[in-house]
């Protein structure tokens, strides 16, 4: 069984008969997961006071009459709930209240290429080096490494991103021209956000790896392995890291739905067009179609990556099993 | 056997891991990097404010995102700064915020000042060489008043008879009094005299846009370089990753005037970001400043402090006890130290406010409005106690619990601890609490009058004093103080139907004497906007309303 923050991962539960009767069920439990975040998304949105189109100066009654009955805000809150999800089954998440003109599927076909790309070299730089720590550390534990790499893990973990990317603007982009300040266009312009935001995720994969590591190293078949005169490389590759590694192949999938979908801040520092911007000012806006669909967006990442992170286990652990569990 | 067979398939198993890690790991960097539009943006805006190769390029940052690039909608000073370039209305602003004539060649005033007969300049014509005649603009302002449309700033046009009626879906758009009599004549005739209509015409809702575009695809036709299609000193050739580009539009009828070859417009809204990004070069005009770098930003002589038309003020609910007392009003407003405020507080380069309407109006003999009506109060704490007392509240003693709203911000936060400091040393005021709500809640809120003291600003959009004073008539959308008082509304309404300037400016000036002696609001500091320029930028211009108009901008090093 594997755990996770004391959940136990729902591997070993009621396994169907077959693989596809399985992708099926997860799939259904996936969708049924969406309505359910779609719902209540839309009666807390509709909750909090105020509206999209309330400005400090007030329109008039009668263009403000005008704008409601365009985007049918002028109907009955349940009717606005059908209308809305007959447009999400057929994958239209409607037009943005805030961005005249654009559509949500606009601005997230414009916009997520960009999170994309700086979130998958965040990815990569975060299991990489937070791997390689970890492994390190755990080797040379207590030694001078694993000080040294706990030392930087703890700055890591509590050292903010935006503080981390402000001290890379400063130095990299102020101080020594090195990098383009901020913008986007070129991989120069990636180089010091993707640091700024993989921080903490390489610090956590880091202790993460340390301890799985550790805890693997201590049990009986390492010794075993030794025993058998294995060469060490092999023992630390094949039959520490391989089973090390399960916590962290936990922690990736919601880790990369996380930086995938772009971050607020880092985005604000260095002036990224991506999408984690609106994730924040569609609320402030009371853009209702862009924070359900934003919503819908994020969910579906975070549940197919958990799907697929699901399957990963059994690749790195043979012992796992989706289905027919008892041979 | 058995150990052999094992130790292959470990050894095949290390293999096929360190692959696949290593395939991964390639995988996810080629991707990564190759991802399309990566590799594209070639210098993303560095590298300016000099000649690359032979080129003029200026970069402004407009601080961000646009909410819209059509001139109908557009609310925000950064879609207006962006609009100011690619179009042009019957008029532009000058240096000085007045009126000069631009597409229009000449304009004929009836004598009852209802009438404007504009005259297009000969051979005007679209970015993309089609000629645009007077229909052009017929079409386009009845465009922006199609209820169907639903535009914001619509009631920027009700000054047209039969604009309000047909936009509010009362009447017809035939009605609507604006015809094209020819190719070249404009024709429009106004619902009462409107001195400031020239001004009103150089605004986005007045612009001209390209007919067959919009007819093409009404929702998205200005959500691309390729379907913008302008009347102004610039065109726009690519939005994308962040950044606009424009070159002189060549079918400009101004041309000549227009110097640099390229302008960039960056969409930056960190503002330290945006600090960092001048300092190093990469952007030579900036949209504002963090207010905390302005002390050492004034050394370097790029700092600019421009006038904003707007005023920052405190409104009082008036329904609620003590507030209802006029005394209580003006012993608050009289007892904030503003100096000190805008010195040491909000550092700007705000200035204090001691009447409501904001300096840059001018009168019809070129004085500034400002300037002759003067001020209508000053930071008098004796004053401030003594009215204390005759309300009741000698030294403070007995004063209600009294709240002031603002929306969340560091900024408002600051100001109003100062106040609350204030009123509690120069009025013995103990029990003033302090509340923070979100924007969107903070505005239902005050529309709903649920709210003691609330912090409020309020930027003119035209320039002329009837934009801050109209908003207070009895029941007005905006008037959240429930001011009412019924010499003003008859004033406000008597102001709209005079065709007399000297006599309609006098309207205007009582109309602020009636707003200051019942004090329904404390005007707290006129707004300013601080802005980085780079020494070698010159020839831009800035009007009191919009943003910097780059026409005639150019780099000398």
């Amino acid at each position: 069984m594997v755990m996770l923050f004391g959940i136990p991962l729902p591997l070993t539960a009621e396994v169907p008969a077959t693989m596809l009767a399985y992708m099926v069920k997860r799939l259904f439990s996936a969708v049924f997961a969406v309505w359910v975040v779609i719902t209540v998304t839309f009666i807390f949105m509709h909750a909090i006071p105020g509206g999209p189109f309330q400005t400090e100066k007030a329109i008039p009654p009668a263009i403000k009459a005008n704008i409601e009955a365009r985007y049918k805000l002028d109907q009955p809150l349940h009717i606005q709930y059908v209308d809305y999800l007959s447009h999400v089954v057929r994958g239209d998440l409607g037009p943005s209240f805030k961005y005249r003109g654009q559509t949500v599927n606009g601005i997230i076909a414009e916009r997520f290429p960009v999170s994309f790309q700086l979130g998958l070299l965040t990815f990569v730089i975060a299991i990489v080096a937070g791997v390689g720590a970890g492994i390190i550390a755990a080797l040379y534990q207590g030694r001078l490494p694993d000080y040294a790499t706990m030392f930087f893990s703890t700055i890591g973990i509590s050292v903010p991103s935006f503080i981390l990317g402000t001290l890379l603007m400063y130095f990299l982009a102020f101080k020594w021209g090195l990098l383009p300040a901020a913008m986007w266009g070129t991989p120069r312009h990636m180089i010091m956000p993707a640091i700024a935001l993989a921080g903490l995720p390489t610090a956590f994969i880091a202790r993460l790896t340390r301890s799985s590591m550790l805890d693997v190293l201590n049990q009986d078949y390492m010794r075993t392995a030794l025993a058998k005169g294995l060469p060490r490389w092999r023992i630390i590759w094949v039959h520490a890291v391989k089973n090390a590694i399960i916590p962290v192949i936990t922690y990736s999938g919601p880790l990369l739905a996380y930086v995938l979908t772009g971050s607020f801040i880092v985005e604000n520092i260095f002036a990224i067009p991506g999408l984690g911007k609106h994730f924040v000012t569609s609320i402030y806006n009371r853009d209702y179609t862009v924070i359900l669909g934003l919503t819908i967006f994020y969910s579906i990442i975070l549940i197919g990556l958990n799907m697929m992170v699901d399957f990963a286990y059994t690749l790195v652990d043979p012992r796992i099993k989706l289905l027919g569990g008892k041979e | 056997m058995f150990l052999a067979s094992q130790l292959l398939k470990t050894f095949k198993g290390v293999h096929i891991l360190k692959r696949n890690f290593m395939l991964l790991v390639v995988l996810f960097i080629g991707l990564a990097l190759l991802m399309p539009g990566c590799g594209n943006g070639g210098d993303g805006g560095d590298g300016n404010g000099e000649a690359v190769g032979d080129e003029m390029v200026l970069v402004h940052n407009v601080g961000t995102e646009l909410e819209t690039m059509d001139p109908h909608l557009a609310t925000g000073v950064p879609e207006m700064t962006t609009m100011l370039q690619i179009y042009e209305g019957l008029t532009r602003l000058n240096d000085d915020s007045l009126p000069e004539l631009a597409q229009a060649e000449s304009v004929d005033i009836s004598d009852d000042e209802l009438v404007y007969t504009f005259n297009l300049r000969e051979g005007l014509v679209w970015s993309n060489g089609e000629p645009l005649t007077a229909e052009d603009f017929e079409l386009s302002w009845k465009r922006a008043l199609d209820p169907e449309l639903a535009a914001d700033y619509a009631y920027m046009l009700y000054f047209i008879a039969g604009a309000e009626a047909y936009n509010a879906g009362e009447g017809s758009v035939d009605d609507v009094m604006v015809e094209a009599l020819d190719d070249k004549t404009l024709q429009v005739t106004l619902e009462a005299p409107t001195p400031f209509f020239l001004s009103l015409a150089a605004f986005a809702t007045y612009y001209p846009l390209y007919q067959p575009a919009i007819e093409a695809d009404p929702e998205g036709w200005h959500l691309s370089a390729d379907t913008i299609v302008g009347n102004g000193p610039f065109k726009m050739i690519s939005s994308a990753q962040g950044q606009m580009d424009f070159v002189p539009n060549e079918n400009y009828w101004d041309r000549d005037a227009v110097i640099l070859d390229r302008l960039i417009f960056t969409m930056i809204e960190n503002e330290s970001t945006e600090l960092t990004m001048f300092e190093t070069g990469e952007v030579d005009v900036t949209h504002t400043v963090p207010g905390p770098e302005i002390p050492r930003l004034q050394q370097t002589g790029e700092l600019h402090i421009f006038p904003y038309f707007g005023t920052y003020y405190y409104i009082f609910q008036i329904e609620k006890p003590p507030l209802d007392d006029v005394r209580v009003r003006k012993a608050l407003t009289l007892a904030i130290d503003r100096e000190a405020l805008v010195t040491n507080v909000t550092q700007g380069g705000q200035l204090p406010a001691y009447a409501y309407v904001p300096n840059g109006i001018p009168e019809h003999d070129g004085s500034d409005f400002r300037d002759n009506g003067g001020d209508y109060f000053s930071y008098d704490v004796e004053e401030a106690q003594r009215l204390l007392a005759e309300a009741g509240y000698p030294g403070g003693a007995g004063f209600p619990s009294v709240e002031i709203l603002y929306n969340t911000s560091e900024m408002h936060k600051m100001i109003a601890e100062a106040i609350q400091e204030m009123w509690k040393q120069n009025l013995g005021i103990e029990n003033v609490t302090l509340t923070n709500q979100e924007w969107g809640v903070y505005l239902n809120t005050r529309d709903e009058g649920d709210f003691m003291i609330a912090r409020a600003g309020w930027i003119g959009d035209y320039l002329d004093p009837n934009t801050f004073l109209d908003m207070w008539v009895t029941g007005g959308g905006n008037n959240n103080s429930r001011f009412s008082n019924a010499e003003y509304d008859r004033l406000v309404a008597e102001a709209r139907m005079m065709d007399d300037e000297v006599a309609r400016m006098d309207v205007m000036h009582q109309l602020e004497d009636i707003l200051m002696e019942e004090m329904p609001i404390a005007p707290i500091y006129y707004y300013t906007l601080p802005m980085m320029v780079k020494s070698y930028v010159k020839g831009y211009s800035k009007a009191a309303v919009g943003g910097v108009d780059f026409k005639s901008a150019y780099i000398e090093k």
